[in-house]
C-alpha cells in the first residue's frame, strides 16, 4: 500500500469517527515534487524545489457538505482537518444536490511513473539548461526545465480505495535576437526525453528567422498554428465548451450529438495512455478513461464529475478536480488526434517552421501566415468562445507556399469554434506534440492545423 | 522551538553548506471561501497550510528549497537542499549576484481587522450568499453567483543578515454575478467586480458592500443587456468607470514597471516591458493628470504590508509623476542589478514559492473631477464599466479589454445601455490622451495576479476612479 493510500485511509477513519456511522467522507492525498530550473538573459536565475503532501477531505454529514485541506500531517494537523470540516458542514445550508461518493471500480493502470525523472538532480535539469543556452548560439535564452514526481491516494467511505503515480517533464524556453523570439516547448513523461540541445536550435532557427518583422494590416488571414499555438485552442476549448457544468447551464456552445467542427477534427481527452502523465484516478475516485469529446467533427461528450453528471442525469466522466467543484469539470488532457500517414522529424526542417508537418501544410498556403504562439488568450463571451489575444515567439508571411517575411505580432478577435468549424479546417499535422500547461497538471497534445481563416482585428500599432 | 528558531537553523544550515546569503520564511496560512449558486451554497472551503521556504545565494547564483515541516532537523535539511540547488545553478552562472543594502530590523506588523471574517458565523456568511443569489435568479438571471474568500496569514522571516519579521495579515472581501443566457451568447453583470472587491480588512469590509442591496439590479441589467444594441465600432471618446480603470493600471503600468520583466528575467513567459531603464525620469507615459504611486502602506487595501518577503518596509514611492516615468516595482537584486537603491516589492505566494517582484498598491492619484461632471462635460462617448476580459502583449503595449456593460453618452448625458463593449489600444498613447480624472477614488483589489514558474498568484491592490480618454478604438469584436 502506498503512504499516501494509507493516509487516505486513516483520515476517512478519523472523519467517520468524529461523524459518525452515516457520515460520508472521501479523501484525496496527493504528494507532488516538483522542480523547476528557471533561465533568462542565459544563465539560471531561479532554481527552485518543492516537496508537498496535502490532504483534502470532503465530508457530507446530515444533507450538509464541507470540504478543506491541509499540509499539516501531524495527528493535530489531521484532527483539526476533520473538526473543522465536521463544523463547518453542520453549519452550512443543506446541499440538496449532494451526488453522493464514487462507488468502489478498479483502475485502468497504475499511472506512468519514471524513477529516473523523479530522482533527477538540480545538476540533471541544469545540464538540459547548458545545451539550450549553447545551442543558442549568440543569441538570449530564458526558460526553465521542471521535473514533477506526483503520488496520489484516495479512500472514501464507500469502499473505493485508490492509488498511482506519475511524473511528468517539461522544457519550454526562448532564444532571442534582434528583437525577435523564437520558442521550443515539450512535455513528456521521462527526463530522458527532453533534449536541450534539439530544443535549443529550434528555438534558435525561429529567432533568426524572425528579424526585422513587416507590420501587415489586420484582416482575415488563413493560418497555419503550430501545434504551440494549437495547445491554446484545446486549452479553452476544454474550460469553456467541454466543461459539464458551462454544458448544463448553457454557457458552453457544445451540442453533443450535432456537426459542429470540420471532419477532421477529432478531439480526445486521454489520461491514461502510453505517454500521458496524469494519476489514474480524479479528485472524487472515479477512475479516469480515455473519452472521446469530438469525433470526426461530430461533438460527442463533454466532461462531468459526480455533481455535474448528477445534474445532466449521467455519469462521472472521471474529471473531478482536486480543490472543488466550483470550476466545474474540465478536460485537461486534450489530445487532437494527428492524420494518419508517416510524420516528418523535428529535425527534419530547416527555418521558422517547427517540424516538417508545419513546412507541409505551409507549402499549401496561397496567401497567410505562419503563427507560432497565442498569448494571453481571454474569452469575451464563454458561449460564442469569442476569444482576444495576440501572436507570439514567431509569425510569417506565406505566399504561394512559401515563407517570404516576419511579421510582427497581431492582435486576434475569433471565435474558436467557428475557427474549426465544418469547411475550415485545410490541413491536419501527422505528427502531435505534446505541450506543457504553466500551471501544472494538464497537458495539450497538438499537431499543426492549418485554418481557412483568423480575424486579425490589431497590429503592432494598435 | 519557535517559528523563528526554525526560520533561523534553516539559514544556518544554508550558510554551513556553502550560502554566502540565506533567509527564510515560515508561514501558516488559513484560507475560507464559500460559493453560492442560484440560492444555494454550492461549496465551502477551509484549507490550511504551514510550511518553510528558504532561499541560498552559493557564489552568484541562487537556490529555493521549500517543505510543509516545521521541525528543526526539516527546516536545517531544506536549508542545506537550498544551497545544494543553489550550487547546481552554477552550472549556468551569470554575473555576480549583489542586493541593495536593508536595515536589519526585529519588527512585528499587523493589517487592521475589526471584525475576524473567520470568527464570523458561517451561517451568516451562508445566508448572505444564499439570500443575493436568490434574489438574482427572482429578477432574471439564469446562473447567479456569489462568493467570498478569506485568507489568514502568519509569517516569520529569518534573514543571514539579521532579519527578524513576523506578520499577521488578513485579508477578505466577495462579489455577486449574474448571468443569462441568450441565443448564442451570454450577458453578466457583476457586483462590485466579478470576482468582488477585496483588501487587508476584516469581515466589515463585505459589510459594507452591501451584496444584497444590489442583487436585483445587476440581475436586471444582464437581462437588458441581452437586448441592448452593441456598442458601434469606431474611434471615440471613452469614459471608463473606476474599477475598468483600476485593471488598466494593473495591466498596462503595474506590470510594466516591475524591474524584474524590465531587465528580462520574465521573457520567456510574463514577458518583458517597453520601458527602457534609460528612460526613466525623462519618458513621457501619460498625461499631466497621471500621477501613479506604488504605495503598500494604504490601510486596508489588499497590497498592504508592513515589510516585503525580503524584510524592506513598505514606503511610498512614485512611479509616473505628472505624466513623466519616475519609479519601478523593485527587489533587492534587480534593484541592485538596475543601479537604483530602493526595493521593497517582493513578495512570494505562500511558503512553497520564490519571493520575486510583484506589484503592491499601484494606482492613481485622485484628480480634480468627478464622474457626473466628466459626463457632463462630454458631447459624444461611450461609458464603460466592469471588467469582462483583459489581454495585453508580452511588452504590455497593445490591449483590449472588454467590459460587461456600456452607455452611450450624448450632449452631456448618459443615454442608452451598450452590448458586448471593448476597447483597444497601445498602453502610452492611451494614457496620453486621458483629459478627465475624477476624484472618486477606490482602492480595488485584485485577488489572481499570475506570474512566476511555477505559477504564484499574488494580491495586488489599485486605487482608481473614473477618467476620461480621447479617439479610442472602441467596438472591436470577432
Amino acid at each position: 500500500m502506498s503512504a499516501e493510500l494509507d493516509l487516505a485511509g486513516r483520515v476517512v477513519e478519523l472523519a467517520r469517527r468524529l461523524g459518525g456511522a452515516d457520515a460520508e467522507a472521501e479523501v484525496f492525498v496527493e504528494r507532488n515534487e516538483l522542480a523547476l530550473t528557471r533561465f533568462a538573459n542565459s544563465f539560471i536565475h531561479q532554481n527552485v524545489a518543492e516537496a508537498t503532501t496535502t490532504v483534502r477531505l470532503r465530508l457530507h454529514v446530515d444533507g450538509r457538505t464541507a470540504t478543506g485541506s491541509t499540509t499539516v500531517l501531524t495527528d493535530d494537523g489531521l484532527r483539526g482537518l476533520a473538526e473543522r470540516a465536521l463544523t463547518a458542514a453542520r453549519l452550512c445550508p443543506p446541499d440538496p444536490a449532494w451526488p453522493g461518493l464514487a462507488p468502489p471500480a478498479p483502475l485502468a493502470g497504475p499511472g506512468n511513473w519514471d524513477e529516473a525523472t523523479a530522482q533527477a538532480s538540480p545538476d540533471e535539469r541544469a545540464a538540459r539548461v547548458r545545451a539550450f543556452v549553447d545551442a543558442a548560439r549568440g543569441l538570449e535564452s530564458a526558460g526553465y526545465c521542471r521535473t514533477l514526481a506526483r503520488a496520489g491516494g484516495f479512500a472514501n467511505t464507500a469502499g473505493q480505495s485508490a492509488s498511482g503515480r506519475a511524473t511528468e517533464a517539461a522544457m519550454d524556453a526562448i532564444a532571442r535576437g534582434g528583437g525577435a523570439d523564437g520558442v521550443a516547448r515539450l512535455s513528456a513523461g521521462r527526463l530522458a526525453e527532453l533534449d536541450g540541445a534539439l530544443l535549443g536550435t529550434r528555438a534558435v532557427s525561429k529567432a533568426r528567422a524572425g528579424g526585422a518583422p513587416v507590420e501587415l494590416p489586420p484582416g482575415r488571414y488563413e493560418v497555419v498554428l503550430e501545434p504551440t499555438a494549437v495547445a491554446d485552442l484545446l486549452s479553452n476549448l476544454a474550460m469553456y465548451g467541454f466543461n459539464g457544468k458551462a454544458y448544463n447551464e448553457r454557457r458552453s456552445f457544445a451540442e453533443p450529438g450535432a456537426q459542429q467542427f470540420d471532419p477532421a477534427i477529432t478531439l480526445i481527452d486521454d489520461p491514461l495512455g502510453p505517454t500521458d502523465l496524469g494519476l489514474p484516478f480524479d479528485a472524487e475516485g472515479t477512475p479516469k478513461r480515455r473519452l472521446t469529446l469530438v469525433d470526426a467533427g461530430l461533438t460527442a461528450a463533454v466532461a462531468h464529475d459526480r455533481r455535474t453528471a448528477a445534474d445532466a442525469g449521467t455519469a462521472s466522466t472521471g474529471h473531478a478536480l482536486p480543490g472543488g467543484s466550483a470550476g466545474g469539470a474540465v478536460p485537461l488532457n486534450l489530445r487532437l488526434a494527428a492524420e494518419p500517414g508517416p510524420a516528418g522529424a523535428a529535425t527534419d526542417v530547416t527555418g521558422p517552421a517547427a517540424d516538417a508537418d508545419a513546412a507541409a501544410l505551409v507549402a499549401d498556403v496561397e496567401r497567410g501566415l505562419l503563427v507560432t504562439d497565442l498569448w494571453y488568450t481571454r474569452v469575451l463571451d464563454p458561449k460564442s468562445l469569442v476569444v482576444t489575444g495576440l501572436t507570439r515567439n514567431g509569425v510569417w508571411l506565406v505566399e504561394d507556399g512559401r515563407i517570404v517575411s516576419p511579421v510582427q505580432n497581431l492582435r486576434f478577435t475569433q471565435s474558436y469554434p467557428q475557427a474549426l468549424a465544418p469547411g475550415a479546417v485545410r490541413g491536419v499535422g501527422r505528427h502531435a506534440t505534446t505541450v506543457p500547461d504553466n500551471w501544472g497538471g494538464a497537458w495539450w497534445s497538438a499537431p499543426a492545423l492549418r485554418l481557412a481563416a483568423w480575424n486579425f482585428t490589431g497590429g503592432a500599432s494598435g | 522551538m519557535t517559528h523563528f528558531d526554525v526560520a533561523t537553523a534553516a539559514v544556518q544550515a544554508a550558510l554551513d553548506a556553502g550560502a554566502r546569503y540565506a533567509d527564510a520564511r515560515v508561514m501558516h496560512r488559513r484560507y475560507e471561501s464559500m460559493n453560492a449558486r442560484n440560492g444555494e451554497i454550492e461549496e465551502l472551503s477551509q484549507n490550511e497550510d504551514a510550511g518553510i521556504g528558504v532561499r541560498a545565494l552559493v557564489g552568484s547564483s541562487w537556490g529555493f528549497y521549500a517543505v510543509p515541516e516545521l521541525s528543526d532537523a526539516a527546516a536545517r535539511a531544506a536549508g542545506g537542499r537550498a544551497a545544494q540547488i543553489a550550487a547546481a545553478s552554477a552550472r549556468v552562472a551569470g554575473p555576480t549576484a549583489d542586493m541593495v543594502p536593508v536595515e536589519a530590523v526585529t519588527a512585528s506588523w499587523a493589517s487592521p481587522c475589526e471584525n475576524d471574517p473567520l470568527a464570523v458565523p458561517l451561517s451568516d456568511k451562508g445566508d448572505l450568499l444564499a439570500h443575493a443569489t436568490r434574489t438574482m435568479r427572482e429578477h432574471g438571471a439564469d446562473v447567479a453567483e456569489g462568493i467570498y474568500q478569506i485568507w489568514d496569514t502568519a509569517k516569520w522571516f529569518v534573514s543571514s543578515e539579521g532579519h527578524r519579521i513576523d506578520q499577521h495579515v488578513r485579508e477578505c472581501g466577495g462579489g455577486i454575478s449574474a448571468t443569462v443566457v441568450g441565443d448564442g451568447e451570454t450577458q453578466r453583470r457583476s457586483y462590485p467586480s466579478y470576482r468582488g472587491q477585496y483588501g487587508t480588512r476584516g469581515w466589515e469590509l463585505v459589510t459594507e458592500l452591501d451584496l444584497a442591496a444590489h442583487a436585483a439590479r445587476i440581475a436586471e441589467e444582464a437581462r437588458e443587456l441581452l437586448t441592448a444594441p452593441l456598442c458601434p465600432a469606431g474611434e471615440n471618446t471613452l469614459i471608463l468607470g473606476g474599477e475598468q480603470l483600476a485593471l488598466q493600471i494593473h495591466e498596462s503600468v503595474g506590470h510594466a514597471i516591475e524591474l524584474d520583466r524590465i531587465l528580462g528575467w520574465e521573457a520567456a513567459f510574463a514577458g518583458t516591458s517597453w520601458l527602457d531603464l534609460n528612460q526613466l525620469g525623462s519618458l513621457h507615459y501619460g498625461s499631466d493628470l497621471m500621477n501613479v504611486t506604488i504605495d503598500p502602506t494604504i490601510p486596508g487595501a489588499l497590497g498592504s504590508f508592513g515589510f516585503d518577503d525580503e524584510g524592506t518596509p513598505a514606503a511610498k514611492r512614485d512611479a509616473v509623476r505628472e505624466g513623466r516615468w519616475v519609479g519601478v516595482l523593485a527587489g533587492r537584486e534587480s534593484a541592485a542589478v538596475a543601479g537604483l537603491d530602493y526595493a521593497g516589492s517582493v513578495r512570494a505566494d505562500g511558503w512553497a514559492r520564490l519571493p520575486m517582484v510583484r506589484m503592491t498598491n499601484v494606482g492613481l492619484e485622485p484628480g480634480p473631477h468627478t464622474l457626473d461632471e466628466i459626463i457632463a462635460e462630454t458631447d459624444d462617448g461611450v461609458l464603460m464599466d466592469i471588467n469582462r476580459s483583459w489581454s495585453i502583449d508580452d511588452k504590455r503595449l497593445n490591449f483590449q479589454f472588454g467590459c460587461e456593460i456600456g452607455w452611450e453618452i450624448k450632449n452631456g448625458r448618459r443615454g442608452r445601455m451598450l452590448r458586448n463593449p471593448t476597447y483597444t489600444g497601445i498602453g502610452p498613447i492611451f494614457w496620453r490622451s486621458m483629459d478627465m480624472l475624477s476624484s472618486e477614488t477606490v482602492a480595488w483589489g485584485t485577488p489572481n495576479c499570475g506570474k512566476g514558474q511555477p505559477g504564484q498568484v499574488g494580491h495586488t491592490g489599485h486605487p482608481a476612479a473614473p477618467a476620461r480618454f480621447r479617439n479610442v478604438r472602441v467596438g472591436v469584436r470577432g
